[in-house]
């Protein structure tokens, strides 16, 4: 009896498997080697050097300036992402269209950088639309406009479909029946609706703001290296100081962050 | 919907596809650049059709994130299960937590550090090796897509299923596993993209020929992308439009023929 | 479940199609034999019809592989695990490579073709006497600007940039080294400068620069520049050449205070598989006529001086871009200055980017 129930949760277990393996080679690892450049200086030396550069003003005024675009990408993001997806589910096709939303992002992304090069640019579509509605050429490439609005256009198939999977598996009975109480529309959707796609949204919010905090690509191509991100920083000091050490410690501080937003969102939740 | 729902929906697909046009509107110009054009030309098109190497590194492209996306998937499900069974809360946060390390960490590092981790296990690099690090940077993204579904599922419903009878393996695959559905093709689908448009942690763990196409996108910077890329993308594109709209279409005809009566 | 063990299904199937397309072409392109040679360079960096002369008169099937920066390529091969053959890094990279030893020696007598390299470009800081590199292309660090946006300007030194009539005028690249020379040199000390006070000196004066600087880009400041987004650009002479063929207006000086020589040089690293394949294929591309071809293609400048006799006079008459000797005594070379160093240019560019406008 007790051994055949070791053995059924021996099975039971062993789906696991695959997943813890990769945790521990694919993540452990790599963070492992990620805290141990991390204590190393540019000569390669055992020291705390990098700590104590990373709480000077240009890194503490980096880390501000990450999150504040990080943020305002995230709720512009959802913002947009919402409606959309709630009106989507509303549409005849709609797994279709879902997968339309995707399509775009399968595109190179340095290709379509390229092309808002083109669109933004001086003599780019937008401007000749903004000067064909009378408010004339301005300077979009190079600004925290167009950095957000990229940013934004990159992350928001990521912020729709998590939010769309929850609002498409919604029990329409349940809308209805609030209507039939006389619930307005905003209540419906204030008291129904929202709380119960609460799911989706969060999933929507990690998979952009996590990311968005470690952007670097666009801060150059886009924003022209007006905005610097924590994300720029590791890069630069990866691929042309070549200080690993400083370029880790960064990293080590992205991870502690990422893990104490993870644990404020799941705490909320309980209080729930 | 209201018009100006509708119209809302459009304004979002004009300003998704804005970039994809452009660069499709450029793929026909007789001139080199991405900001002049001259006149209406195919000769992007025709130079495309003679590079037998950038073919071979389009279907390579392909089949990797196909096969990455495909694995990923599976472990990532697994891994949303291991999660979601976890009992301890605390369990349960730490798996989180390591769950999301990569989706935070730069694509450099990750890059640095598998080239460090497969050069000391002696992993040859080359397809296998970044088929490894694909699968393992889309994961976490499959996970965090098929979470939410688990935790919207009913507790009632696997036990009303093992009262029934069910074994382990039925509630999984007759339970489980159709109410996640969604999650699962989101995740999917979200791997598919991560692998399409990686390129720094390709970088670090291809070699012995094996390339990409971001890689090789990226490497033609210096020197300026050609237009053949442009078209080379053009086609994908609409090579890809026309597939998800026949997968759409026979799927739905096989739910209407072949089961009937279940509405979804 | 049928749903996704059928559509799972179609992706395992559609991947074997494709795999077996990869395989059946990777062999009828012979990329599969065993006489091969791996060539790690910039993309496009390279004329490829070369690439095919050169498989036809040794039978070496050519693996063509790039890379986009010089430190990401070097981490590659430091970490082993391909067999690059040939690689074309920028010289104060080769001094690193030498230095952590990832350079195989070349062997001169197998480069006859070497007599062709102008001695000017021989036996520099970086690499004494070539033991392990061969030049490939070369230029200088200047600016571009746009003479029908500028039309009464004349630009003539790194000090005009300072002008405050070109307010949100200039792109710049992003490279420490390039953008903190400019400071530098600007104020007249070495490109190589290492004493923290003029280096101060020179990232204060930048500051002073903010209000004129519309961005620091990458390569798209070639788009840029052509699609006349600024007036002025602060690149490298290969990109400045190419962006004057596709935009007439515009202009190539290098500053008179002096500026950078740069060099993307040969080499065989200790990865090679293949070292006699890699000197035929170097001896190859120092060919007069080979190189002339190469040149005529990628644009930049050669330092094979009998390959000049097989181009257009213009090209080779264009002191932009083939400055006389007496301006190239002005140039420096960029030297390895160590990594504490490089790390203080690194941090000061950095301060210098989050500078407010």
């Amino acid at each position: 009896m007790m051994v055949k129930m070791m053995e059924n949760n021996f099975t039971r277990k062993l789906y696991q498997v695959p997943y813890l393996l990769w945790i521990v080679l694919f993540v452990i690892a790599p963070i492992g080697l990620v805290l141990y450049y991390s204590f190393l200086d540019i000569e390669g030396h055992f020291s705390f050097e990098n700590y104590g550069k990373f709480f000077t003003p240009v890194y503490l005024k980096m880390t501000l300036s990450s999150f504040w675009y990080a943020f305002l990408i995230t709720a512009i993001s959802l913002v947009i992402a919402y409606p959309t997806a709630l009106l989507l589910t509303k549409t005849k096709h709609k797994q279709l269209w879902l997968l339309l939303i995707i399509v775009p992002s399968w595109i190179n992304l340095l290709l379509k950088a390229y092309a808002f090069l083109g669109i933004f640019g001086t003599y780019g579509i937008a401007n000749s639309f903004l000067q064909v509605i009378g408010i004339g050429r301005q300077q979009l490439l190079f600004t925290d406009f167009s950095f957000v609005f990229v940013s934004v256009y990159i992350f928001i198939p990521f912020m729709i479909l998590p939010i769309f999977n929850s609002l498409s598996e919604l029990n329409p009975t349940l809308i209805d029946a609030a209507h039939d109480l006389g619930a307005s529309k905003w209540t419906v959707f204030r008291r129904v609706i929202f709380p119960l796609t609460i799911n989706g949204v969060k999933s929507g919010t990690q998979v952009t703001f996590i990311p968005a905090l470690s952007l670097f690509m666009l801060t150059r191509l886009i924003a022209g290296n007006r905005v610097i991100t924590l994300g720029t920083a590791i890069e630069q000091q990866f691929l042309v100081t070549q200080d690993w050490g400083m370029g880790s410690t960064i990293a080590v501080f992205l991870i502690v962050i990422m893990v104490l937003i993870m644990l404020v969102t799941n705490t909320r939740e309980r209080g729930v | 919907m209201t018009p100006w729902a509708k119209l809302f929906l459009v304004i979002i697909f004009l300003i998704l596809y804005a970039p994809i046009f452009f660069l499709i509107f450029y793929s026909f110009n007789s001139g080199e650049t991405m900001y002049d054009f001259e006149s209406f030309s195919l000769k992007w098109y025709k130079e495309l059709f003679h590079d037998t190497r950038l073919l071979i590194i389009v279907l390579n492209t392909i089949v990797l994130a196909l096969l990455a996306a495909l694995f990923s998937t599976i472990i990532g499900v697994l891994g949303a299960l291991a999660i979601y069974m976890a009992k301890r809360r605390q369990t349960k946060n730490l798996l989180l937590s390591f769950n999301n390390v990569l989706i935070v960490s730069p694509d450099v590092i990750i890059g640095a550090s598998f080239l460090i981790l497969f050069t000391m296990a002696g992993i040859k690099l080359g397809f296998s090796s970044v088929l490894l690090s694909h699968i393992a940077f889309s994961i976490p993204i499959v996970v965090l897509m098929v979470l939410p579904k688990l935790s919207e599922m009913s507790p009632s419903l696997i036990d009303a299923a093992r009262d029934l009878g069910a074994s382990s393996w039925n509630v999984m695959s007759k339970v489980i596993i159709p109410y996640i559905s969604s999650g699962i093709f989101a995740g999917f689908f979200m791997a598919l993209t991560y692998s399409l448009d990686d390129f720094a942690v390709t970088f670090f763990v291809t070699g012995n020929g094996f390339s990409t196409l971001s890689v090789e996108i990226y490497s033609l910077a210096r020197r300026g992308i050609s237009l053949n890329i442009n078209a080379l993308s053009a086609i994908l594109f609409l090579f890809t439009m026309l597939l998800v709209v026949i997968y759409y279409f026979i799927t739905q005809r096989t739910k209407l023929n072949g089961m009937g009566v279940r509405k979804r | 479940m049928n749903k996704i063990l059928r559509f799972f299904l179609i992706i395992v199937v559609s991947s074997g199609i494709l795999l077996y397309a990869i395989s059946s072409l990777n062999t009828s392109q012979g990329y599969s034999g065993g006489n091969t040679l791996t060539v790690y360079n910039w993309g496009d960096y390279i004329d490829e019809d070369l690439i095919a002369q050169f498989e036809k008169e040794t039978g070496i099937k050519v693996i063509y592989e790039t890379f986009d920066s010089n430190e990401a390529m070097m981490t590659k091969i430091q970490q082993g695990g391909t067999n690059y053959d040939v690689a074309v890094p920028s010289e104060y990279t080769i001094e690193k490579m030498i230095q952590a030893n990832l350079l195989i020696p070349l062997d001169h007598s197998k480069l006859p073709n070497l007599k062709n390299i102008d001695q000017r470009f021989m036996d520099l800081s970086f690499d004494p006497k070539n033991k392990y590199s061969v030049p490939y292309f070369w230029g200088t660090v200047g600016i571009v600007y746009n003479r029908k946006l500028l039309p009464d300007k004349e630009i003539t030194s790194w000090n005009d940039l300072w002008n405050p009539d070109l307010k949100n005028q200039i792109l710049l690249i992003d490279g420490a080294r390039e953008v903190m020379g400019m400071g530098l040199n600007s104020l007249g000390y070495s490109l190589n400068d290492t004493n923290k006070k003029h280096l101060a000196e020179a990232k204060e004066k930048l500051d002073l620069l903010t209000p004129n600087v519309k961005a620091i880009v990458g390569d798209e400041i070639k788009m840029l520049m052509a699609n006349e987004e600024a007036s002025i650009g602060l690149v490298w002479s290969g990109d400045a050449s190419e962006i004057m063929s596709e935009n007439e207006d515009l202009d190539y000086v290098v500053p008179k205070e002096g500026s950078n020589l740069w060099f993307d040089n040969m080499v065989i690293p200790k990865t090679a598989k293949n070292v006699e394949g890699a000197h035929q294929f170097i001896n190859f591309m120092l060919n007069a006529k080979v190189a002339a071809k190469n040149t005529d293609y990628v644009g930049y400048s050669t330092p094979n001086k009998q390959a000049l006799k097989y181009l257009d006079e213009e090209v080779v008459n264009d002191e932009r871009f083939y400055p006389s000797p007496e301006l190239t005594k002005k140039l420096e070379v960029y030297e390895n200055l160590g990594k504490r160093n490089l790390s203080l240019y690194n941090e000061l560019f950095l301060q210098f980017k989050m500078h407010p406008k």
